[in-house]
């Protein structure tokens, strides 16, 4: 019996740490939702439709630089880049494991979801602070 | 292992071995194989996955405006450059769907809220639309602030 109740008590352990872990995940998706549903839609409207289809005058390259010269839009821009590419990782992850019942490949899907948002989140910073 | 040795009152009277559990011919459940297309069939299931592919649009926008941040650090010829290549009727059409499906994440969303946290008053369920209403409110008051901050001539 003592080792029957030996296996209970370390998978107990196990299950408990891959739980926070994905409430962990869960907490970044939830935050970057609430980021790509408050601040993408504007932006994309803006940038990808109204300027290039002439709706609305295109904003002055001196305009944005001005603009870019605040800590605060630096800062702004870095929070709209990573945090929904963490949403992004989480959803696209599920999207994948369920739609496509790919078990086999959980841990390669998990690894490029998530490298590909911490890349982002590098790159995003880079590039805000390098200029 | 574990759960079959405590699950089956033989096993465990009988003090347990390895030996003893794993049997050759240990009954498998029949599971039926789901195909990889079972979201097209109701419009429930496509709407869940149209949802779920939301976050292609979330990633689009961010790898968009990433590209713009290094077109602009590379100076206004760069940067119109890449302006330019947004007049596209591909990227215009590219930057359309992802706008719809971007939307739809949006609305998703909020709606979702009420249903997370349902909120009470005075024992009775607030209707989901009126716990639903302050995120469009501050939806639409951010927009307009970016907007500002974008169109206004300093």
């Amino acid at each position: 019996m003592s080792m029957v109740s030996t296996g209970i008590a370390s998978t107990g352990k196990a299950s408990t740490s891959k739980a926070s872990n994905e409430a962990f995940f869960w907490l970044l998706f939830s935050a970057g939702g609430v980021v790509a549903a408050v601040l993408v839609p504007i932006q994309l409207f803006l940038f990808g439709l109204a300027f290039p289809l002439g709706w609305l005058p295109q904003p002055s390259y001196e305009h944005l630089t001005a603009l870019l010269g605040s800590v605060w839009v630096r800062l702004y821009l870095f929070v709209v880049c990573s945090l929904p590419l963490f949403h992004w990782a989480h959803r696209f992850r599920f999207t994948l494991y369920d739609g496509l019942q790919v078990k086999h490949l959980n841990e390669v899907i998990f690894a490029f979801c998530y490298g590909g948002a911490l890349l982002g989140t590098v790159v995003a910073a880079y590039l805000l602070w390098s200029f | 292992m574990t759960d079959q040795t405590l699950t089956n009152p033989s096993l465990t009277n009988q003090g347990t071995t390895d030996q003893a559990v794993r049997s050759e011919f240990h009954p498998r459940w029949y599971r039926e194989r789901v195909s990889t297309w079972w979201w097209l069939g109701e419009w429930h299931y496509l709407k869940f996955i149209l949802r779920e592919l939301t976050s292609l649009s979330v990633a689009w926008f961010v790898v968009l405006t990433l590209f713009q941040l290094r077109a602009f650090s590379h100076g206004l010829a760069a940067y119109l450059r890449f302006t330019d290549r947004l007049e596209s009727p591909v990227m215009i059409t590219l930057n359309a769907i992802a706008f719809c499906f971007v939307m739809f994440h949006t609305i998703t969303w909020f709606n979702l809220a009420p249903r997370a946290m349902p909120v009470r008053m005075g024992g009775k369920r607030v209707p989901e639309f009126l716990v639903a209403a302050p995120n469009y409110v501050l939806w639409i008051a951010v927009s307009a602030f970016v907007g500002w901050l974008l169109l206004r001539t300093p």
